[in-house]
């Protein structure tokens, strides 16, 4: 089973992490550099239904429509 | 442009220097600002004269710094301006984060009761500059020396010698103490050649402020938008402030035109398609901002202190750069009195340094996060945002990753030469170097009976030994501040004038109260001392 849980002690440092692996890399470099990541740590995972849950929830969030939640932000 | 406050004019006096009396004085603090003024009252209050040299002749102009923290406010407090913040300030403590129209992430920065002052007040700046003259004029102690511009500084080993210029001719101050509270373009730090660098920013952004005239019902919040509907591709962030005036940022990107993006016809048409065709509105103060994050090597050179913005810059994201101004001035004010007073020598005067660094690096390293998220460099980069933003929606691990701007808090100075380390176990309460945490008490609160002096604080019935110099308050072993302090029966906090734990003992000795307060003020090595006797 897929955990969201929160566990990240500085998710701000991760984030810089990520992002700084990419600094020097040209566009190609960068989605391979991605890709490589994703694949070290599917093996970590080591649970292919874990990983099938990861994919649904991802694309769940890139592909969902705008504007869906209860509140919308509308300025004064 | 302006409609809601109508600067004050201070006039010039001339001092008796231009008639060949005075010409020294223990502290000159250059730089009538926020952070200058702040200074120049907790020294009054710790009984501390001062002359303050201003070139201008008024309070801050336009939109400067408008969210001050709960630490901030303590710290007025303290100082005796902390209601005036709460009556005239906008209180709030939650901030939402908008992704597209849709909500992304929301935060509660003070979730507990109990405490005299709340997360943040939002007020424009000059109103908290305009008290603080009123403030320190009313101590009698503070010499304000406006349309006072110093021209030199030269350090030497006794005092500082500047040359001051003013309408009616030039003279020359020695000084025991100088700080530098005179901005990012500090003429001080300039004059000793001081190297400030650090990052830039390539993106820039809109400040306006405007006078709604149309009744909103808008909640007291922080609300930050990355790419909505009404500035697309962008970010924009909007506060309330006193007066019915709204502070709204819009991110620009690099290419943006500063000259041609203040034009009105242009910053116009922005807000109305921010706020709609309904909202009526007055432009109060339009400026575009680029941002950068760098610091001073050291604080310290000498006998010359930079406090503020001359020592370090952030960027506004997380409301940084006044609140740590602030906490300098706090930090400086009672060490420079101890030393003037000669309870400790000037070796307490380097703790500066120690403390107040890790702070602006800490200020620093959040702002220079947030404004990174919030103008990615690379298509990575954003890549990575945009999906942090996407998953929020959903997911608490992502929500956290949302950084907007990390708020200000109080700094802790870990690891200061002024803490002494636990030696029992704690589990909860401030650890040595922390700020003390506010508590309700029958009486009113907890931070209100600390004041500005070295304090003992004492949990329970029992009367604890007597140190020199350091008052006590006894304060319940139960109930919310006990729990507040991990504290039992006979449980002492030793707190330092600026309200930051020196020390905490479960079981406290006569002894080791000695040895804490001696390194509270830097006198010496007191232990090797016992030692070696």
């Amino acid at each position: 089973m897929l955990d969201t849980a929160p566990k990240l002690a500085d998710p701000d440092a991760v984030f810089v992490t990520l992002v700084r692996a990419h600094h020097d890399l040209s566009p190609e470099e960068s989605r391979r550099l991605d890709a490589a990541l994703v694949l070290l740590l599917a093996n970590h995972v080591g649970d292919a239904v874990v990983l099938e849950q990861a994919i649904e929830l991802a694309r769940r969030a890139v592909r969902a429509p705008t504007g869906a939640t209860e509140d919308q932000g509308t300025p004064p | 442009m302006p409609t809601t406050y109508t600067n004050p004019r201070f006039p010039f006096r001339r001092p008796p220097e231009l008639d060949g009396k005075g010409g020294s004085a223990r502290v000159v603090i250059v730089g009538a600002g926020l952070v200058g003024l702040t200074l120049a009252l907790d020294l009054a209050r710790h009984g501390i004269p001062s002359i303050v040299l201003d070139d201008d002749d008024t309070v801050s102009f336009g939109s400067r710094a408008i969210c001050f923290a709960k630490r901030s406010l303590e710290i007025y407090d303290r100082l005796g301006l902390g209601q005036r913040l709460l009556d005239k300030g906008i209180t709030w403590k939650v901030g939402k984060v908008f992704f597209g129209s849709s909500l992304a992430y929301e935060f509660d920065l003070l979730p507990e009761q109990g405490h005299r002052m709340p997360a943040f007040v939002n007020l424009q700046q000059y109103y908290l500059e305009e008290w603080l003259v009123d403030a320190c004029t009313e101590t009698g102690v503070v010499d304000l020396r406006w349309l006072s511009r110093v021209v030199s500084i030269e350090p030497r080993a006794e005092c500082v010698r500047l040359g001051v210029e003013t309408p009616e001719g030039t003279y020359v101050l020695e000084a025991e103490w100088v700080a530098a509270c005179d901005g990012a373009r500090s003429t001080v730090r300039k004059s000793l050649g001081l190297s400030f660098v650090g990052n830039v920013f390539r993106d820039r952004f809109l400040i306006a402020d405007v006078v709604l005239k149309t009744e909103v019902p808008f909640p007291n919040e922080r609300w930050f938008w990355f790419d909505p509907p009404f500035h697309p591709g962008q970010s924009v962030l909007l506060h309330k402030q006193p007066d019915g005036v709204w502070r709204i940022d819009f991110q620009l990107g690099w290419e943006a035109d500063p000259d041609e993006e203040k034009r009105p016809e242009r910053v116009v048409p922005r807000i109305r398609t921010m706020l709609g065709k309904d909202v009526a509105f007055d432009l109060e103060w339009v400026s575009v901002y680029t941002f950068r994050c760098r610091r001073l090597e050291r604080f310290r050179h000498g006998r010359i202190f930079f406090v503020g913005d001359s020592a370090h810059q952030v960027s506004p994201f997380g409301a940084r750069g006044g609140n740590g101004g602030i906490q300098d001035a706090d930090n400086l004010a009672w060490k420079l009195a101890a030393v003037l007073k000669q309870i400790a020598p000037e070796g307490l005067l380097d703790s500066y340094d120690a403390e107040r660094i890790p702070a602006a690096d800490l200020n620093i390293l959040h702002s220079t996060r947030a404004t990174d998220f919030i103008t990615p460099k690379t298509a990575a980069a954003r890549a990575y945002r945009d999906a942090v933003l996407l998953l929020a929606r959903e997911h608490a691990f992502a929500r956290r990753m949302v950084n907007s701007g990390r708020l200000s808090l109080p700094h802790t100075y870990a690891n200061s030469p002024l803490s002494t380390p636990d030696e029992e176990a704690w589990v909860g309460g401030p650890a040595p170097g922390a700020p003390c945490i506010d508590a309700p008490l029958t009486d009113g609160f907890l931070l209100n009976r600390l004041g500005n002096e070295p304090v003992l604080l004492h949990f329970g019935g029992t009367a604890p030994p007597a140190l020199p110099g350091v008052r006590v308050v006894t304060v319940p072993a139960d109930g919310v501040v006990a729990t507040r302090y991990a504290a039992s029966v006979g449980t002492a906090y030793l707190i330092r004038p600026d309200q930051h734990v020196a020390a905490r003992f479960q079981a406290p000795t006569m002894d080791r109260l000695i040895v804490a307060l001696e390194r509270l003020w830097a006198r010496g090595n007191v232990e090797a001392e016992r030692e070696a006797a």
